[in-house]
């Protein structure tokens, strides 16, 4: 027996485990770029207003796309669409609105995350606009229409008949100051 | 044989007594036996949490537990079991055995060792401490899914903590055993003429040390995401909570691996003793071990069907997860093949090597039920993957460690345990097992969701069943414990061969083993 052998091997052996407590989190951007590329999770795509405009509408074929809304405890608003489902051509830009109104007495600052199903569509579903770009900030009873203008693409899957479109506003304080967790358990 | 001169002491150096011996020990026997004693300690400690999980299911409706407590029990008594239990009892095995099954005179980094096995009792301490918090400890089940354990209170931190220390005592382990398996075989003891118990643990040493550090990560980024302001799990701030759900199963399906790859070991190792015929198929044995090692790092997400996936995926988890039948289906197969014709007695460890391999098979078919995507939706978090993994792991784990106590205590102490009672105590834990956990799978297809403390009327019969059952099964250990302390007390002297058919380095030594042994590499034919 050698106690270099053994060293040797020790060390070795405490990399492997320096290496995989690095490649754990390392699965967090992985796990972004395979959401990114397969639409798990219902994340959607982006497109620019002129990418969007260069293609012609699929006139020959509708495409329902429903919304829906909802508030993450820990955010006093009301959320809401306007309006139920609308059908579009694959192809035409669209523009919807949503409502938020702050149920706060205070300023408040919420963050929208948008979920498409089914997940098949979620790629193909192209937002140019949205309010979930930045995080919205409501004065006191504020109350504020919010657009989403989209494009679903020509490519979307023939077998794909209704898209629905869901967010969810969160407390964007949250991330930023760690005690609003507590908060957000209180109320 | 080659006689051991027990007369001459190697020590140069003073022993210890008392308290200070077992402190500050290095030899591999010591820290086995200490390793042993928390196992069974914390098995108790588990198993305590279980009976009152089974009073409050004993009829629906609230009368032990209030919700919360329920919910920090279910979540205690997997984390004691799997952290404290299981996984300390096999490194316990791989102390005594892998020294002496190899020819090495000790573990190649003995004060390691030591100090791997002294952070258990303080990360248990603390785990256990997080009860007495006023929020009361973790009640997010052992998974620790987010956003559920991103709330919670002090105790959450505390299992936190508890977490990375309990890692870093099986990282340490780990490393020790792959040093010693690959540095201080006796010369001639190449890998494939290894015990079969020694080559599983190998596998599950790498095991842990690729999938432990997943684990650190993952709890964290749990901590950072409650106190230092990130957003890993937190939609709201960019993360997602499923995220936590993949990187923990990462780490899970390695895990439950880790918990049942030494158990097949032991199992491996008695049932040649007592058909008294070689190991059928050892090869294929190392290559299925090694087979089902590298599956399980391609299989995480089949324990995450329901959280939403794209259907390629889905079907790529079920497929994947029933390969994995094949190379167990080679284990049970050579087991079966083994006893085939053999001259077989039935002693307590025989007894209880055959039913895990009876009970573990059941455990292996509802796995295959579950993974089936479109059953899962039904199956998922109910009582069947509670009736599933208890197969799996008590019928598997547990019970070949008793298997494996009863299979080396009389090498270990130098005594005979009583058979009498030995198999008393196979057939009560046998018997009361399945009165626990067969009506589970009922319950399980009929519904009944798991971790909730109260329950719809039609369950009421195979709940009261399931709970006499545990009290049966949680009374029959008591007598497990007996067992083993008089054995360590007194008895039969054994002699180093102790089973007729026993093959091996181990059983050249002397019984009980003196305490530095192999300092001479041993022969090998």
């Amino acid at each position: 027996m050698s106690a270099r052998a053994n060293k040797a091997l020790t060390a070795k052996l405490a990399v492997v485990v320096v290496a995989m407590f690095g490649f754990g989190y390392l699965l967090v951007p992985l796990y972004d770029l395979f959401c990114e590329i397969t639409g798990v999770g219902g994340r959607t795509g982006t497109v620019t207003e002129r990418a969007a405009a260069g293609h012609a509408p699929d006139v020959a074929r509708d495409v329902t796309v429903e919304f829906t809304a909802a508030t993450a405890p820990g955010l006093q608003w009301e959320f809401r669409p306007l309006q139920r489902k609308v059908t579009v051509h694959p192809g035409a830009v669209t523009e919807v609105f949503y409502l938020a109104r702050s149920k706060s007495r205070r300023a408040t600052a919420g963050q929208a995350v948008p979920s498409v199903a089914p997940f098949d569509a979620s790629r193909y579903f192209k937002k140019i606009q949205c309010f979930c770009f930045t995080n919205q900030q409501l004065a006191p009873f504020e109350e504020r229409k919010m657009a989403v203008r989209f494009v679903v693409d020509r490519a979307l899957p023939p077998a794909v008949h209704t898209v629905t479109l869901s967010y969810m506003f969160y407390n964007a304080e949250a991330a930023a100051d760690s005690t609003a967790t507590a908060a957000a358990e209180k109320t | 044989m080659a006689s051991i001169d027990t007369t001459v002491s190697h020590d140069n150096h003073a022993q210890p007594y008392g308290i200070m011996r077992w402190l500050t020990t290095t030899n591999h026997k010591d820290i086995g036996t200490m390793y042993l004693v928390f196992s069974l300690l914390m098995l108790l400690v588990g198993g305590l949490m279980a009976l009152l999980i089974r009073a409050e299911l004993f009829e629906p409706g609230l009368q032990v537990l209030d919700p919360a407590r329920f919910n920090q029990m279910t979540t205690m008594h997997a984390l004691v079991m799997i952290f404290g239990a299981v996984m300390p009892g096999f490194v316990g095995f791989a102390n005594w055995q892998v020294p002496l099954m190899i020819g090495a005179p000790d573990m190649a980094l003995p004060r390691l060792n030591n100090f791997s096995f002294w952070i258990l009792p303080f990360a248990f301490t603390l785990l256990l401490g997080s009860l007495l918090t006023a929020d009361g400890g973790p009640a997010s089940g052992w998974t620790l899914y987010a956003p559920l354990s991103v709330q919670g209170g002090m105790g959450v931190d505390m299992t936190i903590f508890a977490i990375h220390m309990m890692g870093v005592s099986s990282i340490l382990g780990a490393i020790n055993i792959i040093v010693t398996i690959f540095n201080l075989r006796a010369p001639g003891m190449t890998l494939m003429k290894m015990p079969l118990f020694v080559w599983t643990w190998l596998i599950t040493a790498f095991l842990l040390i690729a999938v432990m550090p997943v684990l650190a990560g993952a709890v964290t980024m749990l901590l950072t995401d409650r106190h230092f302001g990130t957003a890993f799990f937190d939609p709201g701030g960019g993360g997602d909570p499923v995220m936590f759900q993949h990187i923990f199963w990462f780490f899970g399906h390695p895990e439950v691996y880790i918990m049942i790859l030494p158990a097949f070991g032991i199992i491996s190792q008695i049932i040649p003793t007592f058909a008294r015929k070689p190991l059928f198929g050892y090869d294929s044995m190392v290559f299925a071990t090694a087979a089902i090692a590298f599956l399980s790092f391609a299989v995480w997400a089949h324990h995450m069907f329901t959280v939403g996936m794209p259907l390629a995926g889905e079907l790529y988890f079920m497929y994947a997860t029933m390969l994995i039948a094949v190379p167990t289906g080679v284990k049970i197969f050579n087991w079966v093949a083994t006893m085939w014709r053999g001259a077989m007695t039935f002693e307590t460890p025989m007894l209880f090597a055959v039913s895990v391999v009876f009970l573990f098979t059941i455990g292996g078919l509802s796995g295959l039920m579950l993974a089936i995507v479109p059953a899962d939706f039904q199956y998922h978090d109910t009582y069947f993957v509670v009736a599933h993994f208890h197969y799996v792991l008590f019928s598997g784990a547990v019970m070949a460690m008793m298997g494996g106590a009863y299979y080396w205590l009389p090498k270990w102490t130098g005594h005979r345990y009583n058979e009498t009672l030995g198999k008393w105590h196979f057939w009560l834990t046998a018997v009361f097992f399945n009165i626990t956990f067969f009506p589970q799978h009922f319950l399980g297809l009929a519904g009944m969701p798991r971790r909730i403390p109260d329950y719809a009327l039609q369950f009421t019969e195979f709940n009261m069943v399931s709970t006499i059952g545990a009290f049966g099964l949680g009374i029959a250990q008591l007598l497990f414990v007996y067992i083993v302390v008089r054995c360590i007390m007194g008895g039969a002297r054994a002699d180093a061969r102790v089973w007729e058919g026993a093959e091996g380095l181990e059983w050249t030594l002397p019984s009980p083993p003196p305490a530095h042994t192999f300092t001479t590499p041993p022969k090998i034919a």
